[in-house]
């Protein structure tokens, strides 16, 4: 089936990059619907039971499971529905707005990422310029990422609290937490990457530390900085969305979910969810996108 | 920046007018697994000002450790060496060297004329003085138009001449080259060869020149210093007697032969040829 309709793509670019992708979301689509009917069957049955219906047909059937107003799995219509009634037919200010909620949660991310960023490029140089940093600082660093973050956000926010800081910065801070790992370790790397003669170079020139590392060892690292940058932004995120379940918040896709699951709205649970991964998605493409822009303007890439 | 080895200074304003760089049973020793490695062991030399000096020896003969203990970018574990008259970590603070690599190592996010700027803005000089610099180095080594280019759009050869040109920016008096031409082949090498020639007549720099090509060594140097391995020592110090002006065609001269000859003589003296 897919040669036919892949030759009828003139362009190869598109044929090579855009087809791949379509397919494999076909593919998720049709096991979404069928786990769909498989999933929401029982509840069906039931519900046929206590309306005493018999001989349903089977096309009704599957009509039905696909239509629930609380299943146990959604169907893809049902979620797109979802979205786009809570995005295009809400007001943005409305309680009830996807994009209200993606708004708290984009910017609890945003602001997390870029600390998180700040952390680990200013603990990334001290571990590369400081013998005693490099051996104490790293095993911490790695540990910290070995505690499971839904243990230590409520503790953080707590915390927080209590010394009178609230809103947006307690959650940032788990974002922070989570995303300052990738860009600390990724620039170690980075900040080393200079080869020997490029290194024994600046020693010739008898520049200082700092000149070697404006230089010489930024520039070396950028391609590292983005790929770290890349993974951060995503799990500062996930971050966000976790620091929104222990402090009881309104709003955020992590309040979305929260709420989803004490009423059993999984319809909302899966349009939050939904939403969530294509924020992530495009936040992730931005940082690549800046990513070449920035390496093609230091003449990176060829 | 390590500064721990502080040799005594020669100061003698007599022989540093002349020497540019002096060594006296210079040795270094590097510790490894299975005993010490002797990459340089007592090594006497003298390069008098001006000279065009070529280290020429096999693989593991010291040649480049020398170079970069000139450059102090090594430590010598024994004896003494003057480099314009200071040790060689004074001479390097002093930025009394250029140093050019095997490798180009130019910085892949600059472009040509960023990258002969790159030890102007060290130095901390003015736009103006670095922008006149870059000009008149790139200009003597013919790559004058390529100052917007990155280095992956310039062909092998044109790379190490930025570099040369970036060494040059510095304004030594000394020019340190590891073997600068190692990985171009023999037509870039040739002319290449030729061109380095007419700067070192123009600019009357002291150069020390590694390399393991005979002919090459003899075309372009006054002396030429044979090395040999397991230690690393000189086996030959050969004066050159080649007029000062010389194109390739000297190569096909009897006199270049002869000297040819007596390097790869020393060589074999030296048992370079064994264990190949």
């Amino acid at each position: 089936m897919g040669s036919g309709a892949a030759a009828g793509v003139a362009n190869p670019r598109l044929r090579d990059r855009i087809w791949p992708v379509v397919v494999i979301l076909l593919v998720l689509l049709v096991i979404w619907f069928v786990a769909a009917v498989g999933l929401n069957m029982p509840f069906q049955r039931d519900t046929y039971e206590r309306g005493n219906k018999e001989n349903v047909p089977f096309s009704q059937m599957v009509t039905d499971t696909l239509n629930q107003k609380r299943p146990v799995l959604p169907a893809p219509h049902q979620v797109i529905t979802e979205i786009y009634e809570t995005t295009v037919l809400k007001k943005v200010t409305s309680k009830r707005s996807l994009i209200f909620h993606s708004g708290i949660t984009l910017s609890t991310t945003l602001l997390g990422f870029i600390m998180g960023t700040i952390l680990g490029i200013v603990l990334a140089i001290g571990i590369v310029h400081n013998r005693a940093l490099d051996k104490s600082l790293m095993p911490w660093i790695i540990a910290s990422q070995t505690i499971p973050i839904l243990a230590i956000a409520p503790m953080v926010i707590v915390v927080l609290n209590s010394v009178g800081i609230q809103g947006l910065l307690p959650k940032a801070f788990i974002s922070t937490y989570l995303s300052f790992f990738p860009v600390a370790v990724g620039m170690v790397k980075g900040l080393r990457s200079p080869d020997t003669g490029h290194t024994d170079l600046m020693r010739t020139y008898n520049a200082s530390p700092a000149q070697t590392l404006w230089k010489l060892r930024l520039p070396s690292a950028m391609p590292y900085l983005f790929t770290s940058m890349k993974v951060a932004i995503a799990i500062s995120m996930v971050g966000a969305i976790v620091a929104e379940l222990p402090t009881g918040a309104v709003a955020g896709l992590g309040a979305r979910l929260l709420a989803g699951s004490y009423y059993g709205q999984t319809v909302q649970i899966w349009s939050a969810l939904i939403m969530a991964s294509l924020l992530a998605a495009s936040l992730v493409g931005l940082v690549s996108l800046a990513n070449h822009f920035v390496l093609k303007r230091m003449g990176m890439l060829a | 920046m390590t500064e721990n080895v502080q040799q005594p200074v020669l100061a003698d304003p007599e022989t540093s007018s002349v020497h540019s760089i002096q060594t006296s049973d210079l040795s270094l020793t590097f510790p490894a697994n299975d005993g010490p490695v002797h990459a340089l062991s007592d090594i006497n030399l003298t390069i008098n000002k001006g000279d065009f000096v070529s280290f020429i020896g096999p693989s593991g003969c010291g040649k480049t450790t020398l170079l970069r203990v000139i450059a102090d970018l090594e430590q010598p574990t024994a004896g003494h060496i003057s480099v314009n008259g200071v040790t060689p970590t004074q001479a390097r603070l002093a930025r009394a060297y250029g140093y050019v690599f095997q490798a180009a190592a130019l910085y892949p996010w600059r472009t040509i004329a960023r990258n002969v700027a790159l030890p102007l803005e060290i130095m901390g000089l003015a736009k103006k003085e670095r922008k006149e610099r870059v000009e008149r180095n790139l200009a003597l080594v013919n790559l004058t138009g390529f100052e917007k280019k990155f280095p992956w759009q310039l062909s092998g050869g044109m790379q190490q001449r930025a570099s040369i040109a970036r060494a040059l920016a510095v304004e030594p008096d000394l020019l340190l080259m590891d073997e600068p031409f190692g990985a171009l082949d023999e037509i870039v090498r040739d002319h290449l060869n030729e061109q380095l020639l007419q700067l070192w007549e123009k600019t009357n720099k002291t150069v020390v020149f590694v390399t393991h090509s005979i002919p090459e060594a003899v075309f372009l140097s006054t002396r030429i210093v044979v090395m040999s391995p397991r230690p690393g020592r000189i086996i030959d110090v050969i004066d050159s007697t080649l007029p000062k002006n010389r194109t390739l065609d000297i190569r096909e001269t009897q006199e270049f032969l002869d000297i040819a000859h007596r390097v790869r003589e020393g060589l074999r003296h030296g048992r370079s040829y064994e264990d190949v």
